[in-house]
């Protein structure tokens, strides 16, 4: 056992070097750890803040009432006209962001010269650098009254207008992200679609896309959710009466509208007011949710390979 | 040499070549493709081999700024496939090309094959069973995927791939066929499969093959070119090159003292 210099001095543990690594290694799982802590903290206040309300309004109310009105002296808890805007906005939206995105992104990667995309693609992403507060009042005040010149009874809080400017303002984000995903299709998989005689739009829209499915699926879903989320854009143009229709042409409130104007009033901490809020967050929240992890499954079911 | 008695399927003239960054990559290449012969271009790496084969079927054109000087004369159009009003797609409709990696598309091994002719706007089911069936089956492939035609190209290993590109590129009844260096990612055994495979194509078409491996040019090719920093140093029927080569730079890179 007394086997003492079984190590020779010079292969001994380096007790600094290894101290430092560590501590590295604690620091960065710390900020790793942070981010899933304030997710978690973030849910933990939705479900427990949102409790109490359904312990005064049952669920059966809050998903078929269709009528939403917490703050009035009839009280009606129904989700649905909230969820109706916001489907109906972020629909819009779509409609407007998917063609003009996608075409966007199989120009720049597929046509465009090296030389217009370096100059297009930094301007297009300046349109996500304008706030939205901005693309509100472009609604209200410059879209809005263009669409009455064609549509007069259209009233000047609808879901039309802003849908339509949500969707170009999400362009740059399916632009963007798709523009990337066909892009990295390896050069050889296009030479092999030209070589067989396929003209530069064939080749874009029977093998490049299909190859880069799963990140346009991708930048779809990142626009949805993005629609989803957005706030100021309806909250100034849309209106903010709650109302349960899909038709464009009506003003209507989202899930995020209703927040923000209850957070902006003088509610007392711990009313059903309050809880409302909470609880239209977590609608909200689910719905990202699972619009995430369809976002996920597809990415794993489409994957590319090469 | 014999050499008289061959029909020319096409041929390069005073062939210059420069890329757009002003690189001066072929000078003055003169080399015939005979008919129903394979031909392969040898040489150390960047010597401009793969530069010449893919100007057969105007692959420089995919990028801007490349600049094609000279002719290559096709037969027996006797038309240079390289003038301005000759239209690129056309060109690759009559030789198509096999590429270094395999690089099936994103579809079912039966849409692989029928690419070329759906492009040419061909949507009749049963023209397309027949065509696709014919070219797997000149590929050598067809025993192995008959039965599962719908599934994704990528599910064949790396030789089945290759083949497909090569079935891919036979649907389309091309008069030549290009390889770029068709087995340099490929095991021996389906480097075997694909040697054997050319040998039987050129009873039906010309090939033109570049090749880093010479014992594959000795093995499968008719004529070989040696070339060397974007000249042909030499032209001749491959048993000439492999035994006696008439430069000395030729036999310096056959025998290995160089390359």
């Amino acid at each position: 056992m007394a086997q003492k210099k079984i190590i020779s001095p010079g292969l001994k543990k380096n007790i600094r070097r290894n101290f430092l690594e560590r501590l590295i290694e604690l620091s960065l799982m710390l900020s790793g750890l942070a981010a899933v802590l304030i997710t978690f903290g973030i849910v933990y206040i939705l479900v427990t803040e949102s409790l109490p309300f359904f312990d005064a309004v049952s669920l059966k109310e809050f998903l078929t009432s269709t009528v939403w009105t917490p703050l009035f002296e009839r009280k009606n808890y129904g989700i649905l006209p909230l969820v109706s805007g916001t489907i109906t906005i972020t629909g819009i939206a779509l409609l407007v962001a998917i063609p003009l995105g996608t075409i966007t992104a199989v120009y720049l990667s597929e046509f465009a010269t090296h030389k217009v995309r370096e100059i297009v693609k930094p301007i297009l992403e300046l349109l996500v650098g304008v706030p939205t507060v901005v693309f509100g009042y472009f609604a209200l005040l410059l879209v809005t009254p263009l669409l009455q010149k064609i549509y007069p009874d259209l009233p000047t809080f609808n879901m039309l207008g802003p849908g339509i400017v949500m969707g170009i303002m999400i362009v740059p984000y399916i632009a963007s992200v798709a523009e990337d995903a066909m892009r990295a299709v390896p050069m050889a998989m296009r030479e092999g679609s030209y070589a067989m005689g396929a003209t530069r739009f064939q080749t874009a829209v029977t093998v490049v896309m299909p190859a880069a499915l799963s990140g346009i699926i991708a930048a779809y879903i990142l626009a949805v959710s993005r629609g989803i989320g957005e706030t100021m854009i309806v909250a100034i143009a849309a209106g903010q009466q709650p109302n349960f229709t899909f038709n464009p042409v009506e003003s209507a409130a989202t899930i995020t509208a209703y927040i923000v104007s209850v957070a902006l009033g003088d509610l007392e901490h711990g009313g059903i007011g309050y809880q409302s809020i909470f609880a239209a967050g977590m609608v909200l929240f689910l719905m990202t949710l699972s619009l995430n992890i369809l976002g996920q499954w597809t990415r794993k079911k489409f994957t590319e390979r090469y | 040499m014999g050499k008289q008695n061959e029909i020319i399927k096409a041929e390069s003239k005073n062939f210059d070549f420069h890329y757009a960054d002003g690189t001066h990559a072929l000078k003055n290449i003169n080399l015939p493709l005979y008919e129903k012969k394979i031909t392969a271009l040898i040489g150390p790496s960047g010597c401009g081999k793969s530069t010449f084969l893919r100007s057969f079927n105007r692959m420089h054109d995919l990028y801007p700024g490349n600049k094609y000087d000279g002719e290559i004369i096709l037969h027996p159009d006797n038309t240079n496939i390289l003038h301005t009003k000759v239209d690129p797609i056309e060109v690759r409709m009559r030789i198509s090309m096999v590429f270094q990696k395999p690089n099936p598309f994103p579809k079912s091994i039966y849409e692989n094959v029928a690419y070329g002719l759906r492009v040419r706007g061909e949507n009749n089911k049963r023209l397309l069973d027949e065509k696709v069936e014919e070219a797997l089956k000149g590929a050598s492939l067809w025993n192995e995927v008959k039965d599962r035609l719908q599934d994704l190209a990528y599910n064949l290993s790396g030789g089945q791939q290759q083949r497909l590109c090569i079935a891919r590129a036979l649907a389309t009844d091309p008069e030549i066929m290009l390889f770029d260096e068709p087995t340099s990612a490929l095991d021996p055994i389906a480097t075997v499969n694909i040697e054997e495979l050319m040998s039987e194509l050129k009873k039906k078409l010309t090939i033109l093959i570049v090749t880093h491996n010479m014992q594959q040019a000795a093995r499968i090719s008719d004529y070989t070119a040696y070339m060397y920093l974007g000249e042909m140093i030499e032209f001749d029927e491959t048993d000439t090159i492999f035994t006696k080569p008439s430069k000395r730079e030729t036999e310096d890179y056959i025998t290995g003292k160089f390359g």
